[in-house]
């Protein structure tokens, strides 16, 4: 018989930290970091400078809350492609009401614009859990119809900036301790889901569905229900990703959120959300919007003419996939040798 | 002895031949025969209600615009009914166009500037199948990252110039069409490609092999099919056809740029799904593909010539894939629910 | 054996689908052959093709479009690609105006060649080509609407930068598209009247925010980030200068990085207020379009060919054609705090 040692308070808090190094989001962070090192090297302001520091918090903010939706869908093994065309008609119908009603209370269309979200997110889910097709080319169809509803109902007019009250704008670039609003939002939100995701049942469930949806139903989860669930909260992340690009680009017109979908998939994979679902943290998908859109905006300081930046993303995306194939193959292998030894 | 009840193939979504039924109901009663025969009402409808749409000018403008979609979904069907994806025949597209440019403008003639497209069509397709069955990452991701990378690298070699200098005597060969019928000469190109993707698909073992990959995988590599090797050949063959489509595109159109035909996957993924091939893999046929982009294409034509905006055929073409695969689903759920009282109750197990 | 039967069904089927639409291609009697010219009544059925949708600038022109339409008794419709920068997408409409058999096309070009052959086979089938605002190939059109010349589009923008920023220090562009005709003509002779008259003042980047609000709005953080030493900014898209001048108005670097170039007064009024902006330039989009609907229409109706000296009417006043098929407006308009109340588009 063998015995175990009683792990020491000490051993607890090395093995936790040393997880926590080796762990995939302090990787995604540590690139990050030099990222920002290496432009603000070349140029202080990028990150010395207000507008610098509000900027690199701000811009991705909008890609990080898509993303967060996106990575509790892939985790579950699906995938959502219509988040871009919820974000375009969300931001649009945002601007709408503001237009028909200036009074309109700006806490409350940020509600508003996340409940249409989830309404959308809803009908993927649906037509998703219930119809049993798969989720690629439901939300395929939903991105072609959605993005037609759009541009329908948009015709050839676009809200302009003057036309939306400017306590809304002002949330745009509005600093609470020098962090913009709007981060602090999408902070919170992340808070939020991480916790559910790691600490409730429906949020472990989640990763039970995506590791083994046989295993998962032969166990009696409810399938279908948390699938509905995933999808309406990426209909309502990317809700609510539309109010806050109205709140800081202002000008909506019936493009808005193209390409989107790629970009929030793209950092979900490179946060460490393995696409075949299963693994990954929304923390993660997170760092990852960040990463992605801070190179965006750093080549150009850089001296690397921006045409660049999509390879960049492109080589990013194969390279973290081909990281994390690596690293399940180890731990597969580690695990057997494991199991063998015992 | 225990029997175990596994899930219905139905309940996958995929369909096997039921020999039980006559042939004329087997053959006729298919996904390909109702997209064909929607394509033919809808042919109809639009020659009779849209003014000028049923001549050969319009014909062929139709046949001109959804040319690059009919070449990759030949080869995006037979990756799709391996169970596999590529996202990335857009970006192959635009970084073939961008070749042929590139070429061009150094001065080599259109026939080895072409050739060197495709062979870069060639590579990038290579790329994405050695990730898919060495590594064995899956298909969506991979070329989810080959997207971003062919793209990116394209739209960085020119920037955000476009090369619009060709050599005129290909431009006009690109744009000439049949004698009065208003056929387009890439037509012919496209009618031999066809065949022989049939023949391939149907008639060989190869092909055969293609849909045993997508009914399973293992089963079919325990059957003697190399799998791995049939589906890098298959990513080769989608990164050729890009490739093609990517040369007639830029030669059509007088205009290499980095961001030619962004989006264009999700056009053909559209058209083969709407065709009757499943995404899950194991089933599909090419005259549903074809039948499926003509649809498409006939919709946006004969709605444009009404001065209906693209946003409408949008709507239509996202509501038409929608219902198209949850009509196959509520199908399959028709005929469990037909299938199983028939069955009788389940043999009781006994140890 | 399953496989012959069902292949067989299968090729039955393509020689089907095929045959239908060869049938349907060749039985209509409706062939495009040309209208004959000098017909008794003219074709005054238009189409305005701008280079994108829900761009103010063009919106504001097919009022003038509209307008003038009715004046002569015509109809017109307004269709163009929903994305900026998309000659493609122009020329699948262009396509569809010559099957349609308009009388004329009014066409703000994406690129200055690659809708040249949409453009000559409508032009092979009868339409009228007018292009507007941003021409094509002289070959491949009827008439070219210019609001201005480009020297005169150029030096006014160069001046009033020059002016704000003590003619000396380094300067950006944010353009529209990297192939738009008129943006390049725009920028080159920027670059002639910055050599020839501003020697210190240096033009360090160029950037695309292909009449895209957000991409125009990041493409000015990116330059002001990329280039500490920015004094000024020369937009000469009226997207591209509403969003830099939006992200300006909240920037620190407001008052310290100028910025002007073309602007319409309603989106610049809340900016020129608060000072982020001092003075833009246009000219009347209305006016532009429609001028050239009139010009469309005289071309339709046989008065005018496009050879120089050609004199048409549009409205009251009398235009003249010019050199190379082209028809000027007239001289760009200064815009600023003094006079931009009175003015509403």
């Amino acid at each position: 018989m063998t015995t175990v040692a009683t792990p020491t308070f000490a051993s607890e808090v090395a093995s936790r930290f040393g997880s926590l190094a080796r762990s995939r989001e302090t990787g995604i962070f540590l690139a990050f970091a030099l990222v920002v090192i290496a432009t603000t090297v070349k140029n202080p302001a990028f990150l010395f400078s207000g507008d610098g520091w509000r900027d690199l918090l701000l811009t991705p903010a909008i890609v990080a809350v898509v993303a967060i939706g996106q990575a509790m869908v892939i985790i579950t093994r699906s995938v959502d492609l219509s988040v871009g065309s919820i974000v375009g008609l969300s931001a649009y119908l945002v601007g709408t009401l503001f237009v028909a009603m200036p009074g309109f209370p700006v806490a409350v269309m940020f509600l508003v614009g996340i409940a249409f979200g989830a309404l959308l997110g809803l009908v993927n889910g649906a037509l998703v859990a219930f119809g049993k097709v798969p989720a690629m080319v439901i939300t395929l169809g939903t991105l072609y119809a959605f993005r037609g509803i759009n541009v329908a109902w948009t015709g050839s007019n676009r809200i302009n900036a003057s036309d939306m009250p400017a306590s809304f704008l002002a949330l745009g670039t509005k600093q609470f301790l020098t962090i913009p609003v709007l981060t602090l939002i999408a902070l919170a939100i992340l808070v939020a889901v991480a916790w559910y995701m790691a600490n409730t049942r429906g949020g472990r469930e989640f990763y039970a569905i995506g590791s083994d949806p046989a295993a998962a139903e032969l166990y009696g989860l409810a399938k279908t229900r948390r699938v509905l669930v995933a999808f309406v909260a990426s209909g309502a992340a990317s809700g609510l990703g539309g109010v806050l690009f109205a709140a800081r680009y202002g000008t909506i017109n019936s493009q808005v959120g193209d390409g989107l979908e790629l970009q929030a998939i793209g950092a979900a994979v490179i946060g460490g959300v393995a696409i075949v679902g299963g693994s990954g943290t929304v923390v993660g998908a997170v760092l990852g919007a960040y990463l992605l859109l801070t190179i965006n905006r750093a080549l150009p300081v850089l001296g690397i003419p921006d045409f660049w930046q999509r390879a960049v993303v492109g080589a990013l995306i194969i390279g973290a996939i081909i990281l994390d194939r690596v690293l399940a193959n180890r731990q597969t292998k580690r695990l057997r040798a494991e199991r063998d030894a015992a | 002895m225990t029997t175990l009840l596994t899930a219905e193939p139905a309940a996958l979504g995929r369909t096997y031949a039921n020999f039980g039924r006559p042939a004329w109901r087997r053959l006729l009663f298919t996904r390909e025969m109702a997209i064909i025969a929607l394509l033919s009402v809808v042919v109809i409808t639009a020659s009779v209600m849209v003014p000028k749409f049923a001549t050969p000018v319009t014909m062929g403008y139709l046949l001109f615009d959804i040319t690059p979609i009919l070449f990759i979904a030949l080869a995006m069907a037979p990756v799709m009914i391996t169970g596999d994806i590529d996202l990335s025949v857009g970006s192959m597209v635009g970084l073939s166009g961008v070749t042929l440019g590139l070429c061009s403008q150094a001065g080599l003639s259109i026939p080895v500037a072409a050739l060197a497209a495709l062979a870069v069509g060639a590579l990038g397709g290579l790329v994405n199948g050695l990730l898919v069955t060495r590594i064995g990452l899956p298909a969506l991701a991979v070329t989810i990252g080959t997207l971003a990378l062919y793209r990116g690298i394209a739209v960085g070699l020119l920037g955000t110039t476009a090369i619009t200098q060709f050599d005129k005597s290909w431009t006009t060969l690109v744009k000439s069409r049949i004698g009065t019928t208003g056929i387009p000469m890439v037509m012919i190109v496209f009618v031999v490609l066809l065949v022989a993707f049939s023949i391939v698909l149907h008639y060989t073992p190869f092909g055969r092999g293609v849909f045993a990959i997508g009914l399973s995988k293992d089963a079919a590599v325990f059957s003697g099919v190399k799998a791995d090797r049939t589906r890098l050949v298959l990513f080769v063959v989608s990164g050729l056809m890009a490739a093609l489509a990517g040369i007639y595109y830029v030669l059509y159109y007088t205009s290499a740029r980095g961001d030619n035909a962004t989006g264009m996957e999700l056009q053909v993924i559209a058209a083969v799904v709407l065709g009757g091939v499943s995404v899950f893999g194991g089933r599909g046929a090419l005259h549903g593909v074809v039948a499926g982009v003509l649809l498409i294409g006939v919709l946006s034509k004969a709605l444009q010539l009404v001065n209906i905006t693209s946003d409408v055929v949008s709507i239509i073409t996202g509501v038409l894939l929608v219902g198209s695969v949850i009509a196959g689903s509520v199908m399959n759920w028709v005929q469990s629910r037909r299938v199983k009282p028939a069955l009788g109750p389940a043999p009781s197990t006994t140890a | 054996m399953l496989g012959k039967s069902r292949a067989g069904i299968r090729a039955l089927a393509g020689v089907a689908v095929m045959s239908m639409l060869l049938i349907a291609g060749c039985s209509s009697d409706d062939t495009a052959t040309p209208d004959a010219s000098g017909s008794a009544t003219a074709n005054l059925k238009m189409t305005f093709l701008p280079k994108n949708l829900g761009n103010p600038y063009f919106d504001t022109s097919f009022k003038g479009v509209e307008a003038a339409v009715a004046d002569f008794g015509g109809t017109v419709t307004q269709v163009g690609p929903a994305k900026g920068d998309d000659p493609a997408g122009q020329v699948s409409y262009i396509n569809t105006a010559t099957q349609q058999q308009v009388g004329g096309l009014i066409v703000s070009a994406n690129d200055k060649s690659a809708i040249c052959d949409a453009l000559k086979e409508a032009m092979t089938a009868g339409v009228k080509v007018v292009t507007f605002d941003s021409d094509t190939t002289p070959d491949c059109r009827n008439l070219f609407v210019n609001q201005a010349t480009a020297e005169g589009i150029a030096k006014v923008q160069v001046d009033i930068i020059a002016s704000e920023i003590g003619d000396a220090g380094e300067i950006a562009i944010l353009s529209a598209s990297a192939n738009a005709t008129n943006q390049n003509a725009w920028i080159e002779m920027m670059k002639t009247e910055l050599a020839a008259n501003h020697p210190n003042i240096k033009l360090v980047d160029t950037v695309y925010g292909n009449d895209d609000d957000q991409t125009s709005f990041d493409k000015t953080a990116g330059l002001i980030s990329a280039h500490p030493n920015l004094k000024g900014i020369i937009s000469p898209t009226t997207v591209g200068i509403a969003a830099a001048a939006r992200y300006l108005s909240t920037s620190d670097s407001k008052g310290k990085v100028m910025l002007t170039g073309l602007g319409t007064p309603n989106q610049m009024r809340a900016f020129v207020e608060d000072g982020t902006v001092t003075e833009f330039a246009l000219w009347n989009p209305e006016e532009l379009g429609s001028l050239a609907a009139y010009a469309a229409a005289a071309l339709a109706k046989g008065e005018i060919t496009g050879k120089e000296g050609d004199k048409f009417k549009a409205g009251d006043k009398e235009y003249t054609v010019g050199a190379d098929a082209t028809v000027l407006l007239g001289e760009p308009y200064r815009f600023n705090k003094d006079n931009i109340a009175d003015f509403q588009f």
